[in-house]
């Protein structure tokens, strides 16, 4: 079977495709919707129309009457049956928040906060039915601006805690004031970012199914946490960890959105509880922006000092992000702002640095992570900042920015605000960076462009990106959220290998990921090498993907079960053919002698001894291949990546519209295991951070009211917008893993906007105007230049 | 004027197959066939026309399930991603998104296989521009559409090859 298929030694670095797509492609992919169970019943939420009100009173007396109606449930009687849960973590010091319930009680902190789920045989049931209770509500003053909700007039989230701050971290280093006044350049500038919503096009969704007769619950979620859920389902709902399953299916997009637990979602669990039938719900796509979590939104200012030489002196920064109305659980939801402001000049090792960052609640949707988590902020913020020095300087922004990199023989680096980074390849990546992009003559046709009144700009934004995070990200702060994965590998009796692991495929492809690592070290063709992930009745026990850690953590768990398999397959072999252990190896799914490439005996033949012919294995030896290893990075709170990518725009002045005309980037995740998965998640998270610059954001009123809560109001990039995007790599492994690998997820996105930025700015910088908020809508690029144009 | 829970007669060729079904008047043609045909093929990712999971083809045409009523199919025929699957029509077009890793979570894909299937009918080939405008009806989240742009190509240039 070996000799027609890909040969496995060389597999890791290999662009191997996915075997699991074609039955994604042809339709037959099982996300939670499509799973029907016996009994199935629906729910539908009744969500509060209000950003901050007082419920008075709830009348269920209409809707209780209607066709097929089952259960109607206020937040009083899921609460009594979920623990509630507060999102605090306790390493990140003065964070606070107040226990959060999946319903509503007394108080609707948002528009969209669920308020009553009601259950019905059909959703559209259940649908008819919840536009039949009645709420008597008392509106109360909404908490809407970041900046206001400081002042000490503002009406206060939640009056136990006195302050609408959740978080707040202060640093402040070097020689600030003396930076600023030496310099002999100084760079000032407030931005804005959009807040965001991370709109994966499949819902989010569960089927929950409570098993009465065995105490059990079984659950279906589009989740990319399985063992996360399956702890806190089990604590919330005090249901032993034995008697709770999580599946998750295929699952149609995350990006972090399915790294969180929702109210509504929680509530279904209770419902399924309280019922005893397995009940689903999926979010559709209005509820998806009123209920979904956001992301980003900040307001920064942020100044740059820089001598004369062009040397970065020091680096001023205050920080604001704007949440949900609670910290959200389990991962707190300041991370944002924890990453922003260890980040900002970090590319640079600035070591002069003050900086500050608040972390403030607002009567908005709920608020955490959403892929490459801060990173885009902290990278905007420094980028601009140094596009703007570089040009003002009169320097090339690229030799501008190597000379102001960390030395490459200054690593491992620790920076002013806390981290240390192992090592990055910057001065290689924007080497490598200028050639593909072939910067000169781009600047030259730029240039006649210009002359022809034509305004294209080029920008450059040169990332960092964390991945494979310890446990000083989550555990550390009393979350019960694994840091580690575990993989188990058993070589079954026809001599296919069977992997399971605790990461979880949401399509990035982790199970062909899985597959080439334990292919390659087992030596065996990759067909023969079946992946299961995402059930916790099946999988080990880990972390799942947050954090760009599939591959870099899962991987490594991967392949060291594989390797110590293979250890045991080849002492096997030794026993039962009398043969050193140290003359053997694995080929082609044979043990062979090492020296002659001779076949000792096929994995076959071997595993059927193992599992038929006990009477043939000598006595007191037990041949164990199944094998289980785990791993976590705990060299650094979190390796690593860079990067730089490019943009380059045209604009016209007189429609404010922005036409992408290419897109580069140059990043370094150390070994890479699939370039042809990963050079297309790059380009994905480009196009996220895209959306971002030009695009994305959701819209309050005054009043608290999303008001563009629809995909129709709400852009998102499509395919006539983007541009064709040049990837490369540079690699410097890390020695945290014998893999070698860094997490590539995010990277993508981290750099993406503000290239953008900078490349509109550049283009827009002969009209000596600069627009500073993203996104960068066809609208602010006129007013703009209305406003502010010297010509 | 029918009401909402008015059963409606409708009778319809889905994927070569004759079906005789009442359906509710308000149930639109997406739940229709997810949820009394089995066709899961067919994804929901937004109900208000503008994501394109649930494209399909309506007597030849490319439709949003999500925007029509399944009353309104009566006399129509209809084919889904399992009839293109089915009958072998989608088979070079999978194979080059496959190849070109051309989808991540597959939630988009059945529909944005169905409508670069059409862009391949085109009497004149179409340029990489020109292939961007024509599935800029489906969103897609995972990908930068640019590798669901080459299997388009690749597809292109193995029916040019085959001239």
């Amino acid at each position: 079977m070996d000799k027609s298929s890909n040969l496995s030694r060389e597999l890791i670095g290999k662009p191997v495709i996915r075997q699991e797509l074609r039955r994604l492609l042809e339709g037959k992919g099982c996300y939670v919707d499509d799973i029907n169970l016996p009994r199935l019943c629906h729910v539908a939420f009744v969500r509060s129309p209000h950003a901050h009100a007082k419920i008075l009173d709830i009348r269920i007396d209409q809707a209780m009457k209607m066709n097929g109606i089952l259960k109607i449930v206020k937040g009083e009687e899921i609460a009594k049956i979920c623990k509630p849960y507060m999102g605090i973590l306790s390493h990140l010091e003065g964070m606070k928040s107040v226990p959060h319930y999946p319903l509503a009680i007394e108080r609707a902190m948002w528009n969209g906060h669920p308020v009553v789920a009601v259950v019905a045989e059909s959703r559209a049931q259940a649908e008819d039915a919840a536009e039949l209770v009645e709420i008597d509500w008392e509106p109360l003053d909404p908490v809407v601006d970041e900046e206001l909700a400081m002042e000490a007039d503002s009406p206060i989230l939640h009056p136990e805690l006195q302050t609408n701050l959740c978080w707040e971290r202060k640093i402040d280093v070097g020689e600030v004031d003396r930076a600023f006044k030496d310099a002999a350049v100084v760079i000032e500038e407030n931005l804005r970012t959009g807040r965001h919503t991370h709109v994966t096009l499949e819902p989010r969704a569960i089927l929950a199914n409570y098993v009465s007769s065995d105490k059990q619950l079984e659950v279906w979620h589009s989740t990319q946490v399985p063992h996360m859920m399956h702890w806190i389902l089990s604590h919330h709902f005090g249901i032993p960890e034995s008697h709770v399953r999580i599946k998750s299916p295929d699952v149609g997009g995350s990006f972090g959105l399915k790294i969180h637990i929702y109210g509504d979602e929680m509530a279904t669990v209770g419902v399924s509880l309280l019922l005893g039938r397995p009940v689903k719900y999926v979010a559709d796509r209005l509820e998806s922006f009123l209920s979904d979590y956001h992301a980003r939104d900040h307001r920064i200012h942020a100044r740059m000092a820089v001598s004369k030489e062009g040397k970065i002196l020091a680096i001023e920064m205050d920080d604001i992000q704007s949440m949900g109305p609670y910290a959200s659980y389990p991962r707190g939801g300041v991370n944002e702002a924890r990453q922003v402001i260890n980040l900002v000049g970090a590319s640079y090792g600035v070591s002069s640095y003050r900086a500050r960052t608040r972390a403030v609640f607002q009567n908005k949707s709920m608020y955490g992570q959403y892929r490459s988590v801060g990173r885009p902020i902290a990278c905007l913020i420094t980028e601009s900042l140094i596009e703007r020095a570089a040009a003002k300087l009169g320097y090339d922004p690229l030799e501008f920015r190597k000379n102001n990199y960390i030395p490459t023989d200054a690593y491992p680096y620790k920076l002013v605000s806390g981290p240390t980074i192992e090592i990055l390849s910057q001065h290689e990546s924007v080497d490598q960076l200028r050639e593909l992009m072939n910067y000169d003559e781009l600047l030259k046709e730029k240039e006649v462009y210009r002359q022809k009144g034509v305004l294209r700009g080029i920008g450059f934004a040169s990332f960092l990106e964390t991945s494979s995070p310890s446990s000083t990200m989550y555990g550390k702060g009393g979350a019960s959220i694994s840091a580690a994965d575990t993989a188990t590998i058993s070589l079954l009796p026809t001599g296919s290998i069977f992997c399971t692991a605790s990461i979880n495929e949401f399509g990035q492809g982790a199970q062909t990921i899985a597959a080439q690592i334990t292919a390659s070290i087992l030596n065996v063709s990759i067909e023969r090498v079946r992946v299961v992930l995402g059930d916790t009745d099946a999988s080990p026990y880990g972390g799942g993907n947050y954090g760009s850690r599939g591959t870099s953590i899962g991987g490594e768990a991967i392949l060291q079960a594989s390797k110590a398999l293979k250890q045991n397959i080849l002492e096997f072999a030794s026993k039962i053919c009398a043969v050193d252990t140290s003359l053997l190896s694995l080929e082609d799914g044979n043990v062979v002698y090492l020296d002659q490439n001779h076949i000792l005996i096929s994995l076959e033949d071997l595993a059927r001894q193992a599992y038929f012919n006990h009477e043939k294995i000598p006595k007191g030896y037990t041949p164990e291949l199944t094998v289980s290893r785990s791993y976590a990075q705990r060299d650094f709170d979190g390796v690593f990546t860079n990067g730089i990518q490019a943009s380059y725009v045209e604009v016209d002045p007189e429609t404010g519209y922005v036409k992408l005309l290419k897109h580069w980037v140059l990043e370094d995740v150390g070994v890479v295991v699939n370039p042809l998965l990963l050079d297309e998640q790059i380009r994905g998270g480009v196009i996220q951070g895209i959306g971002a610059a030009l695009y994305e954001q959701c819209l309050y009123s005054d009043q608290g009211q999303l008001i563009n809560g629809s995909l129709v109001d709400y852009l998102v990039p499509m395919a006539c917008e983007m541009p064709d995007i040049v990837v490369g790599h540079t690699f410097s492994a890390t020695k945290t893993s014998e893999l070698g690998a860094k997490g590539g997820g995010e990277g993508g996105v981290a750099g993406s906007s503000a290239a953008v930025f900078n490349a509109i700015n550049d283009a827009l910088s002969p009209l000596s105007v600069f627009v500073n908020e993203l996104p960068i809508t066809p609208a602010k690029i006129i007013k703009t230049i209305q406003q502010n144009s010297k010509l | 004027m029918h009401q909402i829970e008015d059963l409606i007669e409708v009778k319809t060729m889905i994927n070569g197959v004759m079906v005789h079904r009442q359906v509710p008047s308000r149930m639109h043609l997406g739940d229709f066939l997810r949820v009394e045909m089995g066709l899961n093929g067919l994804h929901l990712g937004c109900e208000h026309g503008v994501c394109g999971a649930c494209t399909l083809l309506v007597d030849g045409l490319l439709v949003r399930s999500c925007l029509m009523l399944a009353a309104q199919i009566d006399g129509c025929k209809v084919q889904t991603i399992e009839g293109v699957v089915e009958s072998g029509e989608a088979q070079m077009m999978v194979s080059a998104f496959q190849n070109k890793n051309a989808a991540q979570c597959g939630f988009c894909s059945p529909a944005m296989i169905l409508t670069t299937l059409e862009i391949i009918k085109k009497p004149h080939r179409p340029t990489r521009e020109q292939i961007r405008e024509a599935i800029s009806g489906n969103y897609c989240r995972c990908t930068g559409y640019q590798a669901i742009v080459d299997a388009v190509e690749e597809v292109l240039d193995q029916k040019e090859s085959k001239l």
